[in-house]
């Protein structure tokens, strides 16, 4: 069944995949400013003889050009990649290092020193297995040093070796060096981490490396190569249960319907029961297929397609589950590492990844922020770029998860801007705020199929999206008249309409207009509910909005009509006189003027109305609703 | 991946007799690749596969071909075709989309090619911009791809270790290092504004030993140009330059020699090193690679010019 031919076993080279059983360890590497970090690494690759000869050469004539070591290796360039970085002799961005021992594969995450970047030091840490942390020994644990500790420790990691730097410069002093210990052995236990190795070195000289330091003879401990080739680092995700969150539904051809995705945890085999969260629906595992072909079991960490014993309903973003229940809910508690230049602001909506689901998500409340410093918890109404905060979050949908403690795939989360895109946030699960069991969804004795029968239509929303004045109210209004002739049942929701009512406290930021839309969403949902055909004209400049629109109705159901007619169109008819305002500068963030206007990229139905009259765009929507068998 | 168990070969409940001795190194990275691979066709809208015809191309389709197993990958194949590759990879190429059954799209930049830009006589940083790096971005624009999966590992070169696995890309194939989205666990923002791309890496986490070790374990087909063979070859500028054909104009004092090599990266012959070797097959390439002193991007002649010549060549669009 596996798309390859196994190759004859004889054909292999016995001894080198002996080798290869090697395990990897990944860890991160933090520290301030200066502390050595790109030094240590570069340290490291050096003395694993990871390096070719032509990058030997080119390091040391780099050395002597872009050095900061007066011609001396210096180990820092073979680091730090970017150009603005041998420039300014600082990391400014994680760097992906691989390097080997007789014992262990490393992945080191380099990550940088400055407060800014602290984003950079959480994103090393979260597939780290152990960190690195460097401080100099002239200075000790500084408030850098009790940050990233702190980053470290919400990111789930439990094991630490402490870096004592540039020991030649404090006289190899073994006194100083057990202060420092001392001192960040008392943060770690307030931390929770539970795994600390403290190792005085020299990094540019090698002491304590590699090979043991023959100028601190009263340090016995492991080097770091040593310690690193030991530590068991080792988590036991395939003892949980069974967690395989889907990220896509294969279907070739009408008698294969898989269902793919990694293993988060535990095991399965053929023919054991599953559950599909979060509908509850139960059947069994019919084959296995993984990338070696098909088996009869599968553990956590394995890329698989799973085909059913039942053809029931599963897509993207639903989780397959067996044994315990996982956590389902729309109410969450988590902590949040603040990663955008824009401040979070309770209220405001930002889309949220966990696991393969995507769901609209808003911040309900910030419980509080965290004093990175003292690890004080103090009031707060935003968090700014760097901080941490405990907050309270409200989803558009139900999410299938886990907390950050118990499984660190299904615990985790990002926020991201749905205006800018950016990656607003990181977010690690602290624990579930409404029992599943709660928010079953109340289902009527009369659904929605029978209602849509009843009427003899199947449900959808229209969604004109479009510039001002582009002639989406006026086509909805002549789809709304022509459908009632027909003998349809339909609702039209007009955007200026509801501003007047159910939409009166909102203005035009663009948190308002987030907002608009996800109540007009939410309403046409409704009315969809009823078996009704909505029409919702509205500007929705947003397509991450529109999407999350999209998202709340079921396949079929959003019916996105792009009425496209081009801007200067627009402003020549300005029906309402508002291009003119705009224009004038008396109504700032107009879309199409000063706001961006993010067409669809695929709607189902684009019309323009420099080219086509309002009727023949009613006859064309008509006629795509009896094509798709709407009517 | 933390915390992901090892599967100890011994272990694997249900593995048939004869079928492949696995490493679980290697099943990890392929797991790894996997799902990046199927959430790149879940989240973009036109996604597409640059097909280099390499050996992590080869090993990038291999992975595709598994990913989506019993189907076939939901996206085409790019070649950006200078018209300067060695001969032989293009008949494999054509062979392979043939046995897989995959469309193939090939692109070369007809302005640069009716310009008659060649490496030979205007250098390699502007044939590379013009054939390469201005023809990727063209073919990426006239198909309306939002998403170019491709094979580039961290390992490879400096700016490489600090790129994302999904990399950003402006409307004008921009690429920000200092503006990069961060990217923790296996959570990867896909948003896109309207122009914008994404470059995926599905291979980020491999090495050059690891890309090896999964041909020789997979069995997975190859250009014969990274086995051992004579091929007529003259000496220029310190590198081994095979004539692969009669376009390359030979100095007064070049004469080509038939000599035992091969290559360790595939790209346009002209620019392409060669490294003499008797490693005619893939347990002696890895043994050899295993004794190796040099790097791989050693043979390719584009990155000398500067110590950055390849952040540069990335910010503005090339692979």
């Amino acid at each position: 069944m596996s798309y390859h031919e196994a190759p004859s076993i004889a054909a292999l080279d016995a001894p080198r995949l002996d080798q290869d059983d090697r395990p990897t360890l990944r860890f991160v590497t933090c520290g301030s400013v200066d502390d050595g970090k790109s030094t240590l690494v570069g340290r490291l690759l050096y003395d694993s003889k990871t390096l070719f000869d032509d990058q030997l050469d080119a390091l040391a004539s780099e050395s002597k050009t872009a050095g900061t070591t007066g011609g001396d290796l210096d180990f820092a360039l073979l680091v730090d990649g970017l150009q603005a970085e041998r420039e300014q002799g600082i990391t400014i961005d994680v760097a992906y290092r691989f390097f080997a021992t007789k014992l262990r594969r490393f992945i080191v995450a380099d990550t940088p020193g400055h407060a800014q970047y602290t984003r950079n030091m959480a994103t090393g840490a979260s597939n780290a297995d152990l960190a690195v942390v460097l401080v100099d020994a002239r200075k000790g644990v500084i408030t850098q040093t009790r940050r990233h500790s702190h980053i470290l420790s919400l990111l789930g990691i439990r094991h630490v070796v402490l870096a004592v730097n540039k020991m030649d410069l404090i006289g190899f002093d073994g006194d100083r060096f057990a202060a420092i210990t001392a001192e960040y052995l008392t943060l770690a236990g307030q931390l929770g981490i539970s795994q600390v190795q403290c190792i005085p070195v020299v990094a540019p000289d090698g002491d304590n490396i590699v090979a043991a330091s023959t100028r601190m003879p009263w340090y016995t401990g492991p080097t770091v190569t040593a310690y690193l080739e030991s530590v068991d680092v080792a988590g036991d995700v395939s003892q949980r249960p069974f967690r395989l969150p889907v990220q896509w539904v294969n279907r070739p051809h009408a008698d294969f319907r898989g269902f793919c995705g990694r293993i988060a945890s535990g095991a399965i085999a053929t023919g054991e029961t599953v559950t599909v969260q979060p509908s509850g629906l139960r059947t069994r595992v019919a084959r296995i297929l993984t990338p070696g072909g098909e088996r009869d079991r599968a553990a956590a960490g394995e890329s698989v397609t799973l085909t059913l014993a039942d053809e029931i309903d599963v897509s993207r973003g639903d989780v397959l589950t067996a044994g315990s229940a996982p956590l389902v809910s729309d109410q969450l508690a988590a902590h949040l590492v603040w990663f955008d230049d824009e401040a979070m602001v309770a209220g405001r909506r930002y889309l949220l990844k966990c696991g393969t689901a995507s769901t609209g998500a808003v911040v309900a409340t910030l419980k509080h922020s965290i004093a990175i410093d003292t690890m004080a918890q103090e009031s707060a109404a935003t968090l700014d770029v760097n901080q941490i905060g405990y907050v309270h979050l409200n989803l558009d949908r139900p999410l299938v998860f886990e907390t950050y403690r118990d499984d660190r795939d299904m615990g985790s989360f990002i926020l991201v801007d749905p205006i800018s895109h950016r990656t607003a946030a990181a977010g690690m699960i602290d624990l579930s705020l409404r029992r599943a069991t709660n928010i079953h969804w109340q289902r009527g004795a009369v659904d929605k199929s029978m209602r849509a029968r009843l009427k003899q239509q199947r449900p959808c929303v229209l969604w004109f999206t479009g510039l001002s004045g582009a002639g989406k109210s006026t086509i909805a209004d002549l789809v709304d008249r022509r459908l009632a002739e027909l003998g349809r049942h339909a609702a039209l929701l007009d955007g200026d309409n509801l501003r007047h009512g159910i939409n009166r406290d909102l203005g035009f930021s663009n948190a308002e207009r987030m907002e608009n839309v996800r109540r007009v969403a939410e309403i046409a949902a409704l009315f969809v509910d009823a078996g009704m055909i909505a029409l919702a004209a509205l500007i929705s400049p947003f397509r991450s909005e529109r999407e999350l629109a999209r998202q709340r109705l079921e396949a079929g159901e959003f019916i996105e009509i792009h009425v496209a007619t081009p801007l200067a169109e627009c402003e020549r008819r300005d029906p309402k006189g508002l291009y003119r305002k705009a224009r004038a500068g008396e109504l700032p963030a107009f879309t199409g003027i000063d706001q961006p206007y993010e067409a669809p990229q695929a709607p189902e139905i684009t019309i323009d109305t420099s080219e086509l009259s309002s009727e023949a765009a009613c006859e064309r929507i008509i006629g795509y609703l009896r094509e798709h068998h709407y009517l | 991946m933390l915390d992901v168990p090892t599967v100890a070969e011994s272990s694997l409940p249900g593995r048939a007799e004869g079928e492949p001795l696995r490493t679980s190194h290697l099943q990890r990275l392929e797991a790894e690749s996997i799902h990046i691979l199927r959430e790149t066709a879940a989240e973009f809208r036109k996604p597409v596969m640059l097909y280099s015809i390499g050996k992590d191309s080869s090993v990038l389709l291999h992975l595709a071909m598994k990913a989506f197993h019993p189907g076939k990958p939901p996206f085409p194949l790019l070649h950006v075709d200078t018209t300067w590759k060695f001969r032989e990879m293009i008949e494999f190429r054509d062979r392979r989309a043939r046995e897989l059954g995959l469309d193939l799209i090939v692109h070369t930049n007809n302005d640069g090619l009716s310009q008659g830009i060649d490496p030979f006589r205007h250098g390699s940083a502007r044939y590379t911009d013009v054939m390469k790096t201005q023809a990727l971005r063209q073919a990426l624009d006239l198909h309306g791809f939002d998403a170019a999966i491709g094979g580039a590992r961290r390992d490879e070169e400096k700016s490489r270790a600090k790129e994302r696995i999904f990399s950003h890309r402006s409307a004008a194939h921009r690429w920000d290092p200092k503006n990069q989205r961060p990217e923790l666990w296996s959570l990867y923002n896909t948003l896109l504004a309207p122009g914008e791309s994404m470059r995926v890496f599905p291979l980020s986490n491999w090495t050059e030993l690891d890309i090896w070790d999964y041909i020789l374990v997979e069995n997975i087909p190859i250009v014969p140009l990274y086995l051992s063979a004579p091929r007529p070859v003259v000496e220029r500028d310190g590198a081994l330059i095979m004539v692969d054909d009669e376009r390359m104009p030979l100095r007064p004092d070049e004469e080509p020699r038939m000599r035992s090599v091969r290559f360790r990266t595939l790209g346009c012959y002209p620019l392409t090193g060669a490294t003499t070797s008797d490693a005619a097959t893939l347990p002696e390439i890895v043994r050899e690679m295993m004794a190796s002193r040099t790097s791989e991007r050693q043979g390719r002649m584009i990155d000398r010019d500067s110590p950055a010549s390849m952040e540069r060549k990335k910010a503005e669009g090339y692979f």
